[in-house]
């Protein structure tokens, strides 16, 4: 039973459609897990033993029925505290919807379901998805499964630790700034920001939507190709869905050939504050490439020097709007109503109680740059920021296929070491947040450990928008030759927990 | 430097609709004033020629049929309301009772 936890998605998938085992069992074997070492890991708020062992029967009896089963039906998943479950807790790691249960599925909890998909449980998060740590929930922190001490990236944390952990197969993040491909960073997982608009975001909290879109995570990146099927596509209920059929994602995963592709190599993401470590790693990688046949481009993009403080314009600008709907009146938490208070004094007890510190910051950061005076100074010289770096990736893309890059500067740091210095939190997404503004398509993979501390280092791969499927090509190639090289996953050095 | 002050913040504060603590005032004083020190530099390359992108997709008025469809029954859009009344959202007084 044990080695069922060490399988992947696909491999589980398979086993089951063979009747090798049941979708029950694998569910069990899964819950068990988490009964085991979830106490360390805190990589879940919420587990939902009945609905999952529901879903998993399900399955069963649809095969046993002889129905034709979904390629990753039966496969348990870990879901990101952000989307909505029906009947099941959402609180995005925030006090202010602490005991809240949504009436209705987000798209991409539908379509898992729809899917034969088995939602194990709803897993930790930086408050609001604000955050590179997962240190900013309201429930308390998640360690890394590589070192307990350590963050797990951020902001969907919860889900890659989970993954690293053997907790679930799958899962699903969701990335504004980094937050699905910094975790997978860390732990050494797969995680994919899919173009804007490919995954819908109906019933997914908002945070800063224009940047918001959610994304696969899992252990291998063909799983994450699998996962990336059954979510993508269009839906009339997110008028910024893409319109258009989802890139070739798995059969990109299977081919895993870059002969004669064209990999840039963009300047502007190294240099100082870049781990040595995380360097040395890159750079094999880059090597690596060159001797699968692909040939490597240097290039510049000097607008992306500015990502970052225009992201911290922007991501606020549209968070301080977004979380006017915590208003303590519809739903969540009340505080203060005794009947001799207002409602906007009602209101604004509720919001200090039911925030953060970090979201409060980004709420008045927002309230700041859009107000009357700093507006053009602010937000609007940040979006011609925007208009910018979309330019550099623009001509990037006309000399090459995919940008490659380190996913984040350093490995993960320890839990408490940057709580208190915003702006050191902020440089952890230095090279994930150009993707987020120009609205393109990115993954991040592992590709060593960092001599230095012996912990996950990410290479990332950036993609033109709408050709998701070329993260999974190169992906594919990368990690078998690395694989083949270690001889086994990158995971498997983790220690046991 | 910003310049942001206590003053700045507890203004900030009540705009958000924050009941900001005397503390918080001071530490959110000196961090958005590091932060808006760093982000200012956007003004540097922002120049006048360069349009603004508000968003990664050039849609404009996404329609569709205004057709009916099922949608959340009163007692479920109630469902996580704090407080209710005669199937509505009972909230505290909004005008001053004089």
């Amino acid at each position: 039973m044990t080695d069922i936890i060490k399988l992947t998605a696909a491999e589980t998938a398979e086993a089951i459609a063979a009747g090798k085992f049941t979708a029950v069992e694998v569910t069990e074997a899964h819950l068990a897990r988490i009964d085991a070492v979830d106490e360390k890991v805190h990589a879940f708020l919420h587990v939902d033993r009945e609905g999952a062992l529901a879903q998993a029967r399900a399955v069963d009896a649809k095969r046993a029925a002889g129905e034709p089963l979904g390629p990753l039906a039966g496969v348990p998943l870990a879901m990101k505290d952000i989307f909505t479950t029906e009947g099941v807790p959402t609180t995005v790691g925030s006090k202010i919807l602490e005991g809240w249960i949504p009436p209705y599925d987000a798209t991409v909890t539908k379509k898992l379901k729809a899917a034969g998909v088995v939602i194990l449980g709803k897993t930790n998060m930086d408050e609001f998805a604000m955050g590179s740590s997962t240190e900013n929930s309201a429930y308390g922190p998640t360690g890394n499964p590589w070192d307990l001490t350590r963050i797990p990236g951020g902001s969907g944390g919860g889900s890659a630790a989970a993954l690293a952990s053997y907790q679930a197969p799958l899962a699903i993040g969701t990335d504004t700034g980094g937050s699905i491909r910094q975790p997978a960073a860390v732990t050494a997982t797969v995680g994919v920001k899919p173009t804007y608009g490919g995954v819908s975001r109906y019933g997914m909290v908002a945070f800063s939507s224009s940047l918001d879109q959610g994304g696969p995570c899992a252990r291998t990146v063909l799983d994450a190709a699998l996962l990336h099927e059954v979510i993508a596509g269009h839906d009339p209920l997110d008028s910024t869905s893409v319109d258009l059929p989802v890139p070739p994602v798995v059969e990109a995963a299977r081919s895993g050939d870059v002969t004669g592709l064209r990999v840039g190599v963009v300047k502007e993401f190294g240099g100082e504050g870049y781990q040595a470590g995380v360097v040395q790693r890159f750079q094999e990688s880059v090597q690596l490439l060159r001797d699968l046949g692909a040939e490597v481009v240097e290039l510049s993009c000097p607008s992306f020097t500015y990502a970052l403080a225009a992201y911290y314009l922007i991501a606020p600008s549209e968070c301080s709007s977004n979380l006017a709907r915590f208003d303590a009146m519809r739903y969540g938490l009340r505080v203060g109503d005794d009947g001799t208070r207002s409602a906007e004094e009602v209101t604004a007890l509720t919001r200090e109680a039911g925030f953060g510190p970090e979201v409060k910051r980004r709420i008045m950061l927002g309230t700041y740059a859009l107000s009357s005076g700093y507006y053009d100074a602010y937000y609007g010289s940040a979006q011609k920021v925007r208009t910018l770096i979309t330019r550099d990736f623009d001509k990037a893309f006309e000399q090459v296929d995919v940008i490659v890059s380190p996913t984040t500067p350093t490995t993960a740091f320890p839990i408490g070491e940057r709580v208190d210095d915003p702006m050191a939190m902020y440089l952890a997404d230095l090279c994930t947040i150009p993707t987020n503004l120009a609205g393109n398509a990115a993954m991040s993979l592992p590709c060593g450990l960092a001599p230095e501390d012996g912990l996950p280092v990410g290479l990332q791969i950036i993609a033109p928008a709408l050709k998701d499927d070329r993260l999974y090509r190169v992906g594919a190639a990368v990690e078998a030759a690395f694989v083949a090289k270690w001889g086994h996953p990158l995971l498997e050095e983790a220690p046991q927990l | 430097m910003a310049g942001i002050t206590r003053e700045d913040v507890a203004h900030l504060g009540r705009l958000a609709r924050l009941e900001l603590s005397g503390e918080e005032l001071d530490s959110f004083a000196q961090q958005l004033d590091d932060i808006i020190g760093a982000v200012a530099r956007v003004s540097e390359v922002a120049v006048q020629d360069v349009p603004p992108t508000s968003h990664p997709l050039p849609l404009t008025n996404v329609m569709r049929p205004d057709t009916v469809r099922p949608s959340l029954t009163a007692e479920q859009a109630l469902s996580g309301a704090p407080a209710q009344e005669q199937q509505r959202f009972k909230v505290p007084q909004i005008l001053g009772e004089d």
